[in-house]
């Protein structure tokens, strides 16, 4: 229940389109609290998780779908991919939730250098993701595993083998669009830390943004063993 | 409404002028408005196709247009209609209007994002209209796999992109709704408190943000199969069509719920306002409507009776789809039982309310005939399922939306439109709609398919009935535009509550201020409090 | 579960002893797999999965610090998920026939 007190500054604290550069006025006049605002923005984020968990659940559904109906083929082509470069990248997200975490917590206790740091290094892992998921898209390129008129497969499973690398070039192919938005969040967040519009009282940009990044990994870590981990015994 | 009824001074209307300020306003009332614009045009260039397919369906053979172009027609006009006006209109017009206020705020929870919203969907609007202008699209509404990723020939991708573009415009607006009634309910208006049309917008927005992203992934899928022909719906590569219904369906048919709860939530303010009388057990009805949005999300295979499910998955959704009827009689027979013995009125808004629960009930019903397999074979995919969901959007949720639009009007605007008019038009809808759609349950019950533009002879009569009460229907959708339009400018002026109606929107002026009110409310009174003792409330 | 949500801080510590909970099943995770051992590989590799992701957020997402409607939102998306998996596998278990493709 929102307090009744009125907030100081009526008109002034009218957002334009800009970033805010003081907590006095980052206060939106919709609000009658800082707090307020900050229960309804990180409220406004886990809704927005939501959707995200039912939009990659589609594509989960598809998956277990034909996972189900073709479990030889899918493990056979399972084992085409690179199993250490999948678990690197496990690794470098895991790392990355790890460091935005300290970055979230730098915020909330004023440390400006550190959350710029800790910004930073998630970007920069971040974008390690990316770059060792292009050397395996590049890989499965060569390998003539993309799907269309040059897929090639062991005679066997040719069929459902594509249907399997369909699914992983759809589901990495959303996950890493949604890292990349993820760094363009990290970005703008270290701009707005820069320019000292985070404090100590004002950090919810910074925990939303979390939030998103440590969804983002939680996709991960479903699509790690559900793409690289079904055929390794098997073959 | 005394002669001396003023305009108040400074309102949300006459606060900036200018085209910037309302195309960058963060006002709900304002984008409130500007949807309205975008739902009234969407819905004419979908009325417009609606006439031609009824042209065409005047005479049994198909010589109007060709059947491909009959095609064109008829998946615009679901896809203007369901996308672009039913799904978006009562929540983001009455809704963005009514939402903050009636909980007493100053504005949604996040502004930025409400206009962000309303520049989605004119994105995806136009978008979707340039697919049709180009050539338009041929596979219905439903783009069912895989004659839209392998066959057809048209704009499928077009046409789907602005449909994925326009879902996050009902994404980000019911994420604000359940944020803003969560968050920022002034003090006093505990969830029980709330107007029954709240608990409905609440519902709609769980099913806009928990249904919404499956269709806009099912929409990826379609694109991508056509693209780089991925084949999770193409039988040679091992993909099965009937996956594509299933994520289709688990969207689309919470779909009808989002189109008919806030309807619903109308039909209560209206029956209250109408009857002077709190609506008949108000804590069933807020349930109920919890209760269709979460078992709605449970029936989604009735829709694939005879597409190639298995018949126990059948018969576990036919049960469910029973059982979803069971809230929304609830609601009929709450609404009824306000009626009785109550003061009940021929206003506008309230023929509109009776309108809808008789034609709702209708419509009701024949979806039980539906949700029995047995009777399901035979009247599938023929023009008994098409009146059937027609009597519900048109003779429900159209008639919820027109009711609320005019119920709301003079608070909107702070005129009063001509109430002969009004009737008028209101029983031209009502007479034009059931002469449109009841003959086509006879017409599929004799087994005259949908999606065909020429038939045989025998159905002609049935067909011209429909054909000539579509044209009736028509004219009786046009008048409202003329008087609401000339209200604008000449109507006399409203006055903060022409209705005697209680609630907090009733409590400020007409039009309202931009902050809604000039001091926070404090709540200490029950929902629809008539004939209230409560200090300082007045009803 | 703490409801004092008054936003307090999270000790560091907690945030790498997670960390390292999580890198330690990510080994797991891939140790497991190189044995067979039939369906119950799937359920390892899910369980270990869905145990990583509850840590995420829990911990690093703050979940286990936020208020009872930052849970209720979180067991709702799950629960939601589960209707969609369920009811379609529902079909595709109890289908008599498989060639589809």
């Amino acid at each position: 229940m929102p307090d009744a007190a009125p907030h100081a500054l009526p008109d002034a604290a009218h957002h334009s389109l800009s970033q805010p550069t003081q907590a006095e006025v980052a206060l939106a006049h919709q609000f009658d609290s800082l707090e307020q605002q900050r229960d309804a923005t990180t409220l406004g984020m886990w809704v927005f998780l939501v959707t995200e968990v039912l939009f990659f659940g589609g594509l989960f559904t598809v998956y277990s779908v034909y996972r189900s109906s073709y479990p030889e083929a899918f493990a056979a082509a399972s084992h085409e991919l690179d199993i250490l470069l999948g678990t690197i990248n496990t690794v470098v997200l895991i790392t990355s939730s790890l460091t935005m975490a300290l970055a979230v917590h730098a915020a909330k206790v004023g440390q400006r250098k550190a959350l710029i740091a800790f910004l930073v290094v998630t970007m920069l892992l971040g974008s390690a993701f990316l770059g060792i998921k292009s050397v395996e898209y590049y890989h499965k390129f060569v390998e003539h595993h993309v799907p269309g008129p040059g897929f090639q497969f062991e005679q066997e499973y040719f069929r459902h083998a594509q249907l399997f690398f369909s699914l992983y070039f759809m589901m990495t192919g959303l996950h890493a669009l949604h890292m990349v938005i993820g760094v363009g969040i990290m970005l703008w967040m270290v701009a707005w830390a820069w320019r000292g519009t985070i404090t100590a009282e004002y950090y919810s940009p910074i925990e939303i943004s979390g939030l998103y990044w440590h969804f983002v990994d939680i996709v991960w870590i479903f699509l790690f063993p559900l793409l690289y981990l079904l055929g390794r015994h098997a073959h | 409404m005394s002669s001396t009824v003023l305009s108040p001074p400074r309102h949300y209307l006459n606060d900036g002028y200018g085209v910037k300020s309302w195309l960058l306003t963060r006002d709900h009332k304002r984008i409130a408005l500007l949807y309205l614009a975008g739902v009234t045009f969407f819905f004419f260039v979908g009325g417009a196709m609606a006439v031609l397919i009824r042209l065409e369906l005047a005479t049994p053979p198909g010589d109007l247009v060709s059947d491909e172009t009959y095609n064109k027609l008829f998946t615009m006009h679901g896809v203007m209609m369901v996308f672009f006006f039913l799904i978006p209109a009562i929540p983001a017009v009455i809704g963005n209007f009514l939402v903050p206020i009636m909980i007493g705020a100053k504005d949604l929870a996040l502004p930025k994002i409400n206009l962000l919203s309303w520049y989605i969907y004119m994105v995806g609007g136009l978008f979707t209209l340039y697919a049709l202008i180009a050539g338009g699209v041929d596979t219905g509404w439903t783009f069912y796999a895989p004659f839209s990723t392998a066959s057809s020939t048209t704009n499928v991708i077009p046409t789907a992109l602005g449909i994925f573009i326009t879902g996050f415009s009902s994404i980000l607006t019911g994420l604000n709704f359940i944020v803003t009634i969560h968050r920022m309910r002034a003090p006093g208006m505990t969830w029980f408190r709330m107007p029954l049309f709240l608990w409905s917008i609440y519902a709609t927005s769980l099913i806009n943000v928990l249904g919404t992203p499956v269709i806009a992934i099912t929409i990826l899928l379609v694109a991508a199969e056509r693209l780089f022909h991925f084949g999770f719906f193409n039988p040679a590569l091992g993909g099965d069509p009937v996956l594509f219904q299933h994520l289709f369906w688990f969207y689309s048919h919470p779909a009808v719920y989002i189109m008919v709860l806030p309807a619903m939530g109308v039909i209560s303010e209206l029956v209250a306002a109408g009857c002077r009388k709190p609506v008949f057990g108000y804590t069933f009805v807020a349930f109920a409507s919890l209760a269709i949005a979460v078992v709605g999300f449970l029936v989604w295979g009735h829709h694939m009776f005879v597409a190639g499910e298995s018949v126990y998955a059948a018969l576990i959704f036919s049960i469910l789809s029973f059982i979803v009827a069971v809230p929304s009689a609830v609601k009929v027979f709450n609404w009824t039982a306000t009626m009785y013995q109550g003061a009940v009125s021929w206003e506008t808004p309230m023929l509109y309310a009776y309108g809808f629960i008789g034609l709702f009930t209708i419509g009701g019903l024949t979806g039980l005939f539906l949700a029995a397999i047995g009777i399901d074979v035979h009247v599938t995919d023929t023009y008994f399922v098409i009146a059937h969901f027609h009597y519900i959007m048109v003779g429900g949720t159209i008639m919820g939306y027109l009711g609320g639009l005019h119920f709301w009007w003079p608070k909107m605007t702070g005129r009063l439109y001509n109430e002969g008019l009004a009737k008028v038009s209101a029983v031209i809808i009502f007479v034009g709609f059931n002469l449109t759609f009841f003959p086509q349950f006879s017409l599929g019950y004799l087994g005259m398919p949908r999606r065909y533009h020429a038939y045989p002879p025998e159905f002609q009569v049935l067909n011209v009935l429909s054909s000539a009460g579509a044209s009736i229907l028509g004219i009786g959708y046009l008048i409202p535009m003329i008087y609401l339009m000339w209200s604008l400018r000449y109507g006399r002026l409203a006055g903060s509550n022409p209705w005697g109606a209680v609630g907090l929107e009733w409590t400020t002026t007409s039009p309202p201020p931009t902050e809604n009110f000039e001091t926070t409310p404090v709540v200490t009174w029950e929902a629809y409090d008539y004939g209230s003792t409560v200090e300082g409330h007045v009803a | 579960m703490r409801t004092d949500s008054a936003h307090h801080i999270i000790p560091t510590r907690v945030y790498y002893t997670i960390f390292g909970l999580l890198i330690f099943c990510t080994f797991l995770t891939v140790q497991i797999s190189f044995l067979d051992l039939g369906p119950l590989n799937a359920v390892a590799a899910l369980g270990i999965a869905v145990f990583k992701a509850t840590l995420v957020v829990l911990f690093f997402m703050h979940a286990w610090y936020s208020p009872r409607l930052t849970w209720v939102v979180v067991l709702g998306s799950v629960f939601w998920l589960g209707i969609l998996l369920a009811m379609t596998m529902t079909d595709y278990v109890t289908r008599v026939w498989r060639t589809y493709g």
